[in-house]
């Protein structure tokens, strides 16, 4: 139990690599890259969890009570928007390159370049 | 791709083995966890300590976050109006094909629905020193409920969304630098970059949290005018693609 | 005074989204003026930032949160001689070439300008940095703004394949950095360098430990392209326009090493430090590997843009080594080497993009002999390929010198042998191509090895005038690669800044509020045998390139294709599928994160 959620992270990063590696798709690619994202998320957010604490937000809750590492959410937030963002740049990429080799296939492109 | 699995399977492993070594999911370990959520709420006068910590303690990470998105976006602006600079001498009404205007029902819901959206885009992005919620989230249901237009209204408004675009690239602009000024503020105010210059009110009000609501108020605009251009790009390139 | 630290950040920044907001209103002329105003005065203030820094370490918190408890609440600059000077150095060079681009005509008004500037906004607050996180942040404002300008000329279909395989090997060197931070967080608790490396001091290493280090230090290696993560810059560097390659070879290359000193000295050396010895020999293996691989493939390219790409991979090698030495020495004479090289490689891709502004093509077989009328240009590419081969006594020679001093203090006198040999092919491969392109001297290559049809032949139209500002822009960075080494002081200066950079204990204790005490420190001269290693060097690109150009006869040619046969395997591997890369990124990772394990026997 105590191990479980940063082995999920791990996994996670070893599919989306994996992904990465064997992809035929560029949709397919930036989908596994937001797979390996979603690892650095789960393993930030897992490192900051506290044992039957609530969420830092003391509008409802009394001051000093028990609650989660505002931190590591703090470094997600920041996280979520580069990376969303990163991922809009790539697909535009992808728009560009779909429209200029009419597919979408990585050893496509590699070909007609030769 | 043996060597690639061979490869994916070596990191997965050492990531394996150093988290065995971590405190144990659930556990206590940092004190500067601990010191920020105890102590956001008697310095600042905000109840969430999230928001605290990225638009005060470290507002600076938030600052190169914000450009990240903005440059981000000038990129995709870029990558795609080079295509469409390709078949800009079409003109506008040939591009609607007749068949693909919105049902009645599609345009009732999507009017209906503009003016709650955008409530509750206003409230999150206001409340962000409150409740959970902030700049962030508020800028992207602010552009769902611009988006509600298009469904809402005929796809004519679609099109004229490429003057709109040029708004929607201000308010990305002005938003980042608006950002940048808070930070400005308080070197002017107080000394130091990002020091917190307005005073902090009192917890649980609209106005607490000193600098942090205009910030919230920063970032909604960058990312509502972020997001509506990408948008505006992407739907560009369906129009001209004709389909 | 050291509330310039976060205005050389800031104001570019600023600059960017206002500029965006003049979008319509403003033609070339005011974009590239305005521009070109806010890297001058970012520059300004980083050399400023640089005096005042002199021997010491600045702090600079922002939002006024000093640590409480000994905790580091706020994000801080920690400025050091290094810092600023890397800073300093890049807004310069940046100043440079937005001089240059102001006559490149595939510049779109203002989006190139505002990328331009975030891109130096980025470098300059990671180099100021001294908080983890906060450097991964600016580590991605880099990345981001590199693919967008890498990107930059859709029309041409190399530039697509390039700008995706950057964009996708940064985007996982990104995430590796981010786990990293997750891993160092949890072990620690901090994300401030100077309390995580208290807390790394206190607590000793273990597996965690190198775990987290190998994440990091990883992504860097990615970020400067060290063998095996470097198959993107290849890629990449031959497509982007030449401002933008000036920038990335003289400038972003080196902020990966740099990251690397920065987080060994304040963070991870305080645990690791009694096994730097492991440390030291991987780092020092990797970048003779990175060397060696660069030199060999830039003798093989055609391409006049790959081949000075495989030179830049050949110096970050070099660089490397230099660092990862882990002595005060090493950090010196990389730091010397860093600016007079980088000037120097800087100055061969403005040349590079001269030859494409008035030729349209950049090919070497292409182009064989239609520069004989290009004598400034052609002036300045040879004068560039000396200097890389490290003529002495120049920039290069001092910096190469000064990490040779150090290699054979630090025991590993074989290593001023290797560097000999990699400067001397990369060399080699540039005075070659200068002599067929500018000269007209060889045959017409026949040889099917140095084709290269991997981008499109780059048909633009031809000029009649090298404008004028790009060859200023060339002569400035001709004047730095000399420059930097021909005044002694320089080394002195080097060496006080890296006595600074080195001393980890110092910095965290500075960054708690510790007084700092200015360091000086006095320098040697280069030594009899480093005449001879660079010297050596200098000859042996000279032969190589004359082989190269009239050696394919006889015995001779048949011995020429014996080697290029040898080197073919190594080209093979650079298949420009990203797929492949990523499996070598994994793979190098992987690797890496083993080899450090050596240091808990």
């Amino acid at each position: 139990m105590s191990v479980y959620p940063y082995l999920v992270a791990a996994w996670l990063l070893g599919i989306g690599l994996y992904g990465v590696i064997s992809s035929r798709n560029y949709l397919h690619l930036i989908m596994c890259l937001t797979v390996v994202q979603a690892s650095t998320y789960v393993l930030l957010l897992s490192v900051g969890y506290l044992n039957g604490a609530k969420a830092p937000i003391f509008a409802d809750i009394k001051l000093g009570s028990r609650v989660t590492d505002p931190v590591v959410q703090a470094l997600t937030l920041t996280d979520v928007v580069v990376e969303a963002t990163v991922v809009a740049l790539l697909l535009a990429l992808v728009i560009q390159a779909h429209k200029r080799y009419r597919s979408l296939d990585p050893d496509e492109m590699v070909r007609m370049r030769d | 791709m043996i060597v690639g699995l061979f490869g994916v399977a070596l990191v997965v492993a050492g990531l394996v083995w150093a988290v065995t070594g971590l405190h144990s999911f659930g556990a206590e370990h940092s004190r500067y966890g601990y010191y920020t959520a105890h102590r956001a709420v008697p310095q600042r006068q905000t109840t969430n300590s999230v928001v605290a910590v990225a638009f005060d303690y470290r507002a600076f990470d938030t600052l190169g976050e914000e450009f990240i998105l903005f440059i981000s976006v000038v990129g995709v602006v870029i990558l795609l109006r080079g295509l469409r600079g390709e078949r800009e001498e079409r003109p506008e009404e040939e591009l609607v094909p007749e068949q693909r205007r919105s049902s009645e029902s599609e345009r009732w819901l999507g009017v209906a629905l503009i003016a709650p959206v955008t409530i509750l885009a206003a409230y999150i992005v206001t409340h962000g020193q409150l409740t959970p919620g902030g700049g962030f989230q508020g800028g992207v249901i602010l552009m769902g409920a611009i988006a509600f237009v298009f469904l809402g209204g005929e796809w004519l408004i679609l099109l004229r969304l490429r003057r709109g675009a040029r708004w929607a690239e201000i308010a990305d602009a002005a938003g980042a630098a608006g950002f940048a000024m808070v930070g400005f503020g308080g070197l002017i105010g107080l000394g130091a970059f990002f020091a917190n210059f307005i005073p902090s009110g009192t917890a649980g009000s609209l106005l607490s949290g000193g600098m942090i609501p205009l910030a919230n108020l920063a970032v909604g605009v960058e990312v509502a005018g972020a997001t509506l251009t990408v948008l505006s790009e992407l739907l560009d390139q369906r129009l001209l693609s004709g389909r | 005074m050291s509330q310039l630290a976060p205005l050389a950040v800031a104001l570019p920044l600023l600059g960017a989204a206002l500029l965006t907001l003049g979008h319509s209103a403003l033609p070339r002329f005011p974009s590239d003026l305005l521009a070109l105003l806010a890297a001058v005065v970012s520059a300004g203030m980083t050399l400023a930032l640089l005096v005042h820094v002199g021997g010491g370490l600045t702090v600079y918190w922002f939002g006024g949160w000093r640590p409480r408890e000994g905790i580091a609440l706020g994000i801080d600059f920690a400025v050091d001689p290094i810092g600023a000077g890397l800073a300093a150095f890049v807004s310069l060079l940046m100043a440079v070439a937005l001089l240059y681009s102001a006559r490149v005509t595939d510049v779109e008004p203002p989006y190139y300008h505002v990328m331009m500037l975030t891109f130096l906004a980025g470098m300059v607050g990671f180099c100021l940095s001294g908080d983890l996180f906060n450097m991964f942040v600016f580590f991605e404002l880099m990345s981001v703004s590199a693919v967008a300008l890498i990107s930059y000329k859709v029309s041409q279909q190399a530039a697509l394949e390039g700008g995706l395989n950057f964009a996708v090997i940064n985007t996982l060197g990104g995430f590796l950095f981010l786990l990293g931070i997750a891993v160092a967080y949890a072990h620690t608790g901090a994300l401030n360098l100077a309390q995580i490396g208290d807390a790394l001091h206190r607590g000793g290493n273990d597996h965690v430990v190198v775990i987290a280090f190998a994440l990091i230090l990883a992504a860097l290696l990615i970020k400067s392209a060290v063998v095996p993560f470097h198959f993107w810059l290849s890629d990449a560097y031959a497509v982007a326009l030449a401002p933008v390659c000036i920038l990335l070879a003289g400038a972003m290359s080196e902020m990966g090493l740099y990251g690397l000193g920065r987080v060994w000295y304040a963070a991870f050396g305080a645990s690791m430090a009694p096994q730097a010895g492991t440390v030291r020999a991987v780092l020092v293996g990797a970048g003779l590997l990175t060397a060696l691989w660069g030199s060999v493939m830039s003798l093989q390219e055609d391409h006049l843009k790959r081949l000075l790409a495989f030179v830049t991979i050949a110096f970050v090698g070099v660089f490397l080594t230099g660092v990862g030495l882990l002595t005060a020495d090493g950090v010196a004479g990389t730091a010397v080497y860093v600016m007079a090289d980088g000037c120097g490689k800087a100055l061969l891709f403005a040349c590079a993009g001269i030859v494409q502004h008035r030729l349209g093509r950049l090919g070497q077989r292409a182009l064989h002999g239609r520069g004989r009328h290009l004598r400034f240009t052609a002036t300045l590419f040879i004068a560039g390929g000396l200097l890389i081969a490290a003529v002495p006594p120049f920039g290069p020679f001092l910096g190469k010198s000064m990490i040779e001093d150090a290699a054979i203090k630090a025991g590993y006198g074989f290593v001023p042998p290797l560097i000999v040999v990699c400067s001397g092919l990369a060399g080699a491969a540039v005075l070659r191509a200068g002599a067929r392109i500018f000269l007209g001297w060889g045959e017409p290559s026949g040889s099917s090895d140095s084709a290269d049809e991997a981008t499109e032949p780059e048909e633009e139209a031809q000029r009649d005038r090298t404008p004028a500002v790009m060859a200023i822009a060339s002569l400035l960075l001709l004047a730095g690669s000399v420059g930097f080494g021909v005044w002694f002081g320089f080394a002195d200066l080097a060496q006080t800044a890296a006595r600074r950079f080195i001393s980890g204990a110092a910095y965290r204790a500075i960054v708690y509020g510790a007084p700092a005490r200015h360091l000086h420190a006095g320098s040697a001269s280069p030594q009899w045998y480093d005449w001879l290693y660079c010297g050596g060097s200098t000859l042996l690109a000279l032969s190589l390139a004359a082989l190269g150009l009239w050696g394919r006869r006889g015995r001779l040619g048949r011995v020429m294709e014996r080697a290029d046969s040898l080197a073919a395997p190594l080209r093979h591997v650079h298949t420009g599928r990203i797929g492949d890369y990523t499996a070598a990124l994994a793979l190098g990772v992987g690797v890496l994160g083993g080899l450090l394990t050596l240091t808990l026997r």
